[in-house]
């Protein structure tokens, strides 16, 4: 049996009637990156040591009767998460030797639920990107096409779940770096509502904007993660006051009597025919159990990109200028002076996107620009929430590419930022309202690769998301094929 | 030429809250370098602010003593610049949604009360502090302390209403005692818990336009607001008359040189990029709590003062003296409850008590002479167990040991002698040794009678009871023979 293989329920059962332990499963996941992460490179740190004590604790808590979805299932978390005593990089220089002496919120859950840490993860340094390109310690191999990008920024743990080198894994989301990698990969991947999980030990691109999420085999195993990570936390003012469903009763709802929208403005010229063709197929499969489905408008989803490309660079311009050499992290070998010790440190600290960034965001808040700017990009984010807020009168969920296309080529949009940001242009709307969106496996292109459906949902409504993308999930058979590593 | 002066201050306050603005780490002052902080107040990556509700409360009551609105809704916004002492190199504070907007602080003028309007309050969290110097293990590095790092501050925005060096300082004053009445800051300037900054400008008397300002830091005292403001009257009317353009900029107090030197000019001046803070939701604050918040308010030093003069019947300077520091108010009356004479209680402080600390630069919180034992000591003063000039010297004693009135007067032997058969003795000795003296009394020298006083507490070394000895000496020198 590959254990490597399951997802966290089919592990689940198997530990629950002491056919493994969760050492074997850990062992397990070991042996599996030993031999494949030289050719994906999905792993920054590897916490083995940790992991199988981790494991036999599981196990113990096991024997003394305990039972838990999480219990002794091994994860991947990417590196900007931080994790106690773990190194966490971000994906940067800066933060080379950084290790936190605290967990994240989500990582005191998955501990209390008895997850093991496999490792920490790569990513584009600081979540900025869209193919796991700008990470300061190599690139990330398409599991599927070893020359394609595994999408980004939560390409590691994209690429570590597709390559069964883990059996779920944890990826953020600004502008679609849960969804864009998932479909780019052949996963779930959640974005859950902005609010639902804590970001406290979540290491901030944009605050307004970033959320943790699942990134996982199935969408039952998405459910079961939301369920642990999800909630109100004291030490997060933006986590939201409102009540944790268990998930995974949603997903026996099906599709019969929901109505879904088909957002006109995200089919347009640009969009992969291939990719079209796969998402209308979706559709029509959702019809076949009883969905309904009509098209809607978002008028202001053209602008989304543009709105993004200035609120998230002057959050991150603000929330990176900690890294200065002063405290923790990378500080330059030689300086003459305090102003010389901070340029010098975050000019080799810092790579090319995250400086490119910086000067966005820093000029767009600077006196004399924030109207013109910071200002607008606000109202137009006011716009897009009202779009979504007027579809949602009419249906219960939206229906949408979740990139243009499938995944590119490594090194094939390095050189062209502006082409880059454009992967985006499907779930940066989702992230500037704030609201759940998940990606789920709906076909292959020509040349193999994956392609990734996207199901968008109101605020806090992601038991409607879930439910959806299970009815699409149990029509298909996409989520079960493997990579040929 | 004859110039107006106008001057604005900014006040940072540190509210005396017992945990930071945003995390959970004390406030005390003093401890050991980076003893009291967290990855929040440290700025660690990933970390989030979450922020204290006393805070905004003890901002709240200073609003509503000041008669400020406080406002439904508003927004902590990120000031950003570089600085070593600043871990996340922006400072969480309000920019265009503060807290508080208006209110208003009256100050005793010689004119009368005079109203200073405020722009507004709001709140920020404190940076930590660079220590530099030669005692270190590099003297060439600088060293930064977070403890302060997130200490709250409140910052208390004046018009620029006041118009001369002694209104600033009437106004702090004011301020810092309405925040002491309140219990919210503890006024220390030496610490930096009260801070100030002043805007400047002089315009020809009569002009409606103001003049260049400049702005004044570094000024760490009352007295120093007084002096600096002062020197950069001197300096601003010397450049108008000299018809020099002045430039608006940012000066330093040097108060060691008595000059104030410029810092950095308007050109120069931080672009701090001011945007909402996304970590914190907007605040919004109810009617409800703001009715609880004024149900808690403490009697405020205009209440005070007057209930002073109508309660005791001690004249209004006396009752602005003693309500001027909410703990000197305090040690007035647990003084006069332990001894309800409240103008001799009056008298005492505002003469000796005041005297000693103004000579030693303390405040009355530091005195070592407790309420109960200034009251025990003017109660040995009544028993006529000390006179009133031996009660001076027991005070003495008492303000340099700290220690108790009867035991100051037991250990210094200091007990009064009212016992007639001792006094009797002592008087007639006197008489003896003074005949010359007693035959000129008799003959109608009567001022002699204090030479005989003096004469008998020198030899009882002070300690006769001086109106028993009045009425002794009398009684002895009124015919019946020595």
């Amino acid at each position: 049996m590959d254990l490597h293989a399951l997802t966290i329920h089919q592990l689940h059962d198997l530990m629950d009637t002491r056919e493994v332990s969760a050492r074997d499963v850990t062992e397990a996941f070991y042996r599996r990156i030993e031999a494949l992460d030289d050719r994906v490179h999905a792993y920054l740190t590897l916490t083995r040591e940790l992991a199988l004590e981790q494991a036999d604790w599981a196990d113990h808590r096991r024997h003394t009767g305990e039972s838990g979805p999480l219990l002794g299932v091994p994860l991947a978390i990417k590196d900007v998460i931080c994790t106690k005593g773990v190194r966490t990089t971000c994906g940067s220089k800066i933060l080379q030797n950084f290790v936190p002496p605290y967990d994240a919120t989500v990582m005191e859950r998955l501990k209390a639920a008895g997850a093991i840490l496999l490792g920490k993860v790569n990513m584009d340094e600081f979540a900025m990107g869209s193919s796991t390109e700008h990470s300061a310690y190599g690139i990330t191999h398409n599991p599927w096409d070893l020359s394609a990008i595994p999408g980004g920024s939560s390409g590691g743990s994209a690429a570590a779940v597709a390559a069964d080198e883990c059996a779920a894994a944890l990826g953020t989301d600004t502008g679609g770096s849960i969804r864009q990698p998932a479909a780019c990969c052949g996963i779930v991947g959640l974005k859950p509502t902005y609010g639902r999980v804590s970001r406290y030990g979540l290491v901030a691109f944009a605050s307004s904007l970033d959320q943790i999420g699942p990134m996982t085999k199935d969408v039952r195993d998405a459910a079961l993660l939301l369920n642990v990570i999800g909630g109100q936390d004291a030490r997060d003012s933006t986590s939201a006051d409102i009540p944790m469903p268990d998930f995974t009763r949603a997903l026996a709802g099906g599709a019969k009597g929901l109505r879904i929208g088909i957002p006109r403005e995200y089919f347009i010229e640009g969009i992969e025919p291939e990719v079209e063709r796969a998402v209308r197929a979706a559709v029509t499969v959702l019809q076949g159990v009883g969905a309904t489905a009509e098209e809607v408008s978002l008028p202001h989803t053209e602008y989304g990109v543009a709105a993004y490309y200035i609120l998230a660079p002057s959050e991150a311009s603000s929330n990176l200028a900690r890294y200065d050499g002063v405290k923790y992290g990378y500080r330059t070998p030689q300086w003459s002076n305090l102003r010389d010790m901070y340029m010098r440190t975050r000019d080799e600290g810092f790579g090319a996107e995250v400086k490119r960034r910086i000067m966005l965001g820093t000029y767009a808040l600077s006196a004399g620009y924030y109207e013109a700017y910071y200002k607008k990009a606000q109202q137009i984010r006011t716009l897009i929430r009202r779009d979504f807020e007027e579809a949602f009168r009419d249906v219960d969920a939206l229906v949408a590419p979740v990139a243009p296309t499938p995944a590119f080529e490594i090194g094939e949009k390095t050189d062209d930022p502006l082409q880059m940001y454009l992967s985006d242009v499907f779930t940066i709307p989702v992230n500037l309202a704030g609201i759940p969106g998940i990606s789920v496996p709906c076909g292959f292109s020509s040349t193999g690769l994956p392609i990734g459906l996207q199901i968008i949902g109101k605020p806090f409504d992601e038991e409607t998301v879930l439910r959806l993308a299970y009815a699409f999930e149990q029509q298909t058979d996409y989520h079960r094929r493997k990579p040929p590593l | 030429m004859d110039y107006e002066v106008v001057i604005g201050l900014e006040v940072h306050a540190q509210l005396s809250t017992r945990s930071k603005i945003f995390c959970g780490c004390s406030t005390t002052f003093g401890a050991p370098p980076n003893t009291q902080t967290c990855p929040v107040c440290l700025g660690m990556p990933g970390v989030l602010p979450v922020l204290n509700r006393r805070v905004v409360e003890f901002a709240i009551k200073t609003a509503l003593a000041c008669h400020g609105e406080v406002v439904p809704h508003c927004r902590f916004a990120r000031k950003n610049y570089f600085y070593p002492d600043m871990p996340k190199n922006y400072q969480i504070s309000q920019y265009d949604e503060p807290l508080v907007s208006g209110g208003y602080v009256e100050i005793p003028t010689p004119e009368g009360m005079k109203r200073v309007r405020l722009v507004r309050i709001h709140l920020e969290e404190d940076v930590g502090k660079s220590i530099h110097g030669e005692n270190l293990d590099d003297p060439r590095a600088s060293y930064v302390d977070f403890n302060r790092s997130g200490v709250p501050l409140m910052e208390v925005v004046s018009q620029p209403d006041l118009s001369s060096p002694d209104e600033a300082k009437l106004y702090l004053q004011r301020l810092r005692t309405i925040l002491q009445y309140l219990e919210v800051c503890d006024g220390n300037m030496e610490e930096g818990s009260f801070r100030c900054d002043a805007n400047i400008s002089l315009r020809p008397r009569g002009v409606w336009e103001y003049g260049t300002k400049v702005e004044i830091k570094n000024m760490n005292s009352f007295r120093n607001v007084q002096r600096a403001l002062e020197y950069e009257i001197t300096r601003q009317t010397k450049a108008l008359d000299a018809g020099e353009k002045l430039v608006q900029e940012t000066r330093l107090w040097d108060a060691n040189r008595g000059l104030t030197r410029s810092m950095r000019s308007k050109e120069y001046a931080h672009d701090y990029r001011y945007f909402p803070e996304p970590d914190l939701v907007p605040l919004a604050i109810t009617r409800e709590w703001i009715e609880e918040i004024r149900r808690t308010l403490p009697e405020l030093p205009d209440a005070r003062m007057q209930r002073f003069v109508a309660e005791y019947g001690i004249p209004e300077y006396d009752a602005g003296v003693l309500t001027s520091s909410k703990t000197l108010a305090d040690y007035y009356e647990a003084c006069i409850k332990r001894y309800p004479k409240p103008k001799v209680v009056s008298n005492w402080i505002m003469v000796e008590l005041l005297r000693a600390l103004n000579r030693d630069g303390i405040e009355v919180e530091q005195s070592r002479v407790t309420p109960e034992n200034l009251a025990e000591l003017l109660t040995l003063v009544d028993d006529g167990t000390i006179s009133g000039t031996m009660a001076k010297t027991v005070f003495d004693g008492m303000y340099e040991t700290g220690k108790a009135a009867t035991d100051i007067v037991q250990e210094r032997g200091l007990r009064q002698i009212s016992d007639e058969n001792a006094l009797v003795a002592a008087i007639e000795q006197v008489l003896v040794n003074n005949s010359k003296e007693v035959d000129e009394f008799r003959a109608g020298r009567e001022k002699l009678l204090s030479f005989f006083m003096g004469q008998v507490m020198k030899a009882t070394q002070g300690k006769a009871n001086p109106q028993a000895v009045n009425k002794l000496l009398r009684e002895k020198l009124a015919g019946k023979e020595a």
